[in-house]
């Protein structure tokens, strides 16, 4: 309800301007909320994206979450059992990636200009640390794979939806166990394979309420962090045994 | 209702965490084991994070062993010196345990660790329990009392130096060996997760040859605190107690304890410990098919912890 509310506040502003006449902006863009709080309760979020454009065209949008390093290993047989083996590094991973476009946008993009936009995981660029392309090839599809099921790379590319040549929009599911960060949501305006417009809105991922107290405890003082979680347990188990005793 | 666990950083249901606590929790009052072995392999099935797991069952640890410290300890059936020496043993031993643990965490080898620990640990008892509770049955059945045991048996190790008296358990032993015992039970909880009861106290049994009126209250009163310590050190050098994820899986243990110890009493002793043998090599079993099976998917990611 709030997103719906919002994009029509949204909407109708765009209105106004074009009505005035005085915006040539040929894409304009915004989301629905530029913070996903991570609270307590915290199941996931979904994310509107919309705005208008000036003529006909494709919509494609890249969301990616902040970059990490991350190590994939690969298992393998020793003494009738399975051990960890080779591994790869990959350096500047991104923690999330999510893409929409329009419908048909990917067949006719020239590849190069998808490569750029690194639109789609076979153009995202990860670079393997100490090994040749050829080496690393299954190592990078297993983090695509295990990204994919973990849900922070997107299954596929989500639909844009377009209305009168005018308005867009389309949606991004962020799952609860989203990576915490500044995300960089991407917004493109192709016409005849040629980038006519392109902007990139900052999308804060942060932990709120007391879920963030607890993390932050834990990571800034973590000695006064284990005596409190001692004391929780000792007590709570003391208590326990005396409630217990007397009933 | 799903609840966002701040340091394992995932959604899970309240109610299947609390369902885990008091499932283990009424195992452990049952049988009289912490059920350590069973929480924390039990978490990384649900798919917390093998650290998470550790560090959190732990925190949990504490809870269900200071209640029955307390009671032990007003009944008198704690043997202080031991404990102490024991405690000295668990404190050195958690240092090297949770150091062991952010070694191979990043070597890549922890999970290997944990699991191969769990099936040579259960796989052994479990058989040892098997086995004994089978005989304790068989004899009960054909009426002839149990074989005669001596006290305990003289080895090598009752020759080793620094003896000490130890009143409480009318015993003159080396102080190293309750030392070596502790210190094996500090690396097992930090690395493990698990108090280690299910070999401690036969352990103190046979081979200390302690009083089994004391060996109990002994034991808790060495686990609450080398908990503590594990908890502590866990929570400064990974980073890895969660205290929500802690916080609701003791509360259902607690009641599952409360009504697994009132269960127990109706419950014969010999099949009790024949159940908790099967138990233990279910468990057993499970990890060393997970082991040698091979895996769905060879290849596993993992984010790299800044140093």
């Amino acid at each position: 309800m709030r997103h719906a509310a919002a994009m029509a506040s949204a909407l109708l502003a765009l209105f106004a301007l074009g009505g005035r006449g005085d915006a040539q902006e040929p894409l304009l863009a915004d989301l629905s909320n530029h913070l996903i709080a991570v609270t307590t309760g915290f199941t996931g979020a979904e994310l509107l994206l919309f705005g208008a454009i000036e003529q006909p065209g494709d919509i494609a949008l890249v969301v990616r979450g902040p970059p990490t390093p991350m190590t994939v290993r690969r298992k393998e047989r020793f003494v009738g059992v399975w051990v960890n083996e080779a591994s790869v590094r990959f350096k500047d991973v991104p923690s999330f990636y999510g893409i929409a476009a329009t419908e048909g946008f990917v067949e006719r993009a020239p590849p190069a200009l998808l490569r750029s936009m690194q639109f789609g995981v076979d153009n995202l660029r990860l670079i393997a640390e100490d090994r040749n392309t050829a080496e690393a090839g299954p190592f990078r599809a297993a983090l695509v794979r295990r990204m994919k099921q973990d849900g922070l790379f997107g299954a596929g590319i989500e639909p844009v939806t377009v209305l009168a040549d005018r308005l867009f929009r389309t949606s991004v599911w962020f799952p609860s166990n989203v990576p915490t960060g500044i995300y960089s949501v991407e917004v493109y305006f192709i016409v005849d394979g040629d980038i006519a417009s392109a902007q990139t809105t900052p999308l804060s991922v942060s932990r709120l309420g007391i879920g963030a107290e607890v993390f932050y405890l834990a990571h800034r003082q973590a000695i006064i962090y284990g005596l409190v979680a001692i004391l929780m347990a000792g007590s709570a188990g003391w208590l326990a045994g005396f409630i217990f005793r007397k009933g | 209702m799903h609840i966002y666990l701040p340091i394992a950083e995932l959604s899970i249901d309240v109610l299947l965490l609390f369902g885990l606590g008091f499932g283990v929790g009424l195992l452990s009052g049952v049988f009289g084991v912490g059920g350590g072995f069973l929480l924390t392999p039990l978490l990384i099935f649900i798919g917390v994070p093998p650290p998470v797991a550790v560090g959190t069952a732990a925190n949990q640890m504490i809870a269900s062993s200071v209640s029955g410290m307390v009671a032990q300890l007003r009944r008198g059936n704690v043997d202080i010196k031991m404990g102490l020496v024991l405690l000295a043993g668990g404190l050195v031993g958690s240092w090297i345990g949770v150091w062991l643990f952010g070694l191979l965490a990043r070597l890549g080898q922890i999970d290997l660790v944990i699991q191969l620990s769990y099936v040579v640990f259960l796989g052994s008892i479990g058989s040892l329990m098997g086995v004994e509770a089978s005989r304790a049955i068989l004899r009960k059945q054909s009426g002839r009392p149990a074989p005669p045991r001596r006290l305990h048996e003289h080895t090598w190790f009752h020759r080793l130096p620094f003896k000490a008296r130890f009143r409480r358990s009318r015993l003159y032993i080396s102080a190293l060996l309750p030392l070596g015992l502790g210190l094996l039970v500090g690396v097992i909880a930090s690395i493990l997760g698990a108090g280690g009861g299910f070999f401690t106290l036969p352990a103190m049994i046979y081979l200390l040859g302690m009083p089994t009126s004391v060996v109990v209250g002994t034991s808790l009163f060495q686990i609450t605190f080398v908990a503590a310590n594990v908890t502590f050190l866990q929570a400064v050098t990974n980073q890895s107690v969660d205290v929500v994820l802690a916080l609701i899986l003791l509360v259902g243990g607690v009641i599952g304890a409360q009504i697994g110890s009132r269960w127990a009493m109706r419950l014969p002793g010999e099949q009790l410990r024949g159940l908790l043998a099967a138990l233990v090599l279910g468990v057993a079993i499970k990890l060393a098919w997970d082991l040698i099976a091979r895996p769905d998917d060879l290849y596993s990611i993992v984010a790299v912890v800044p140093q």
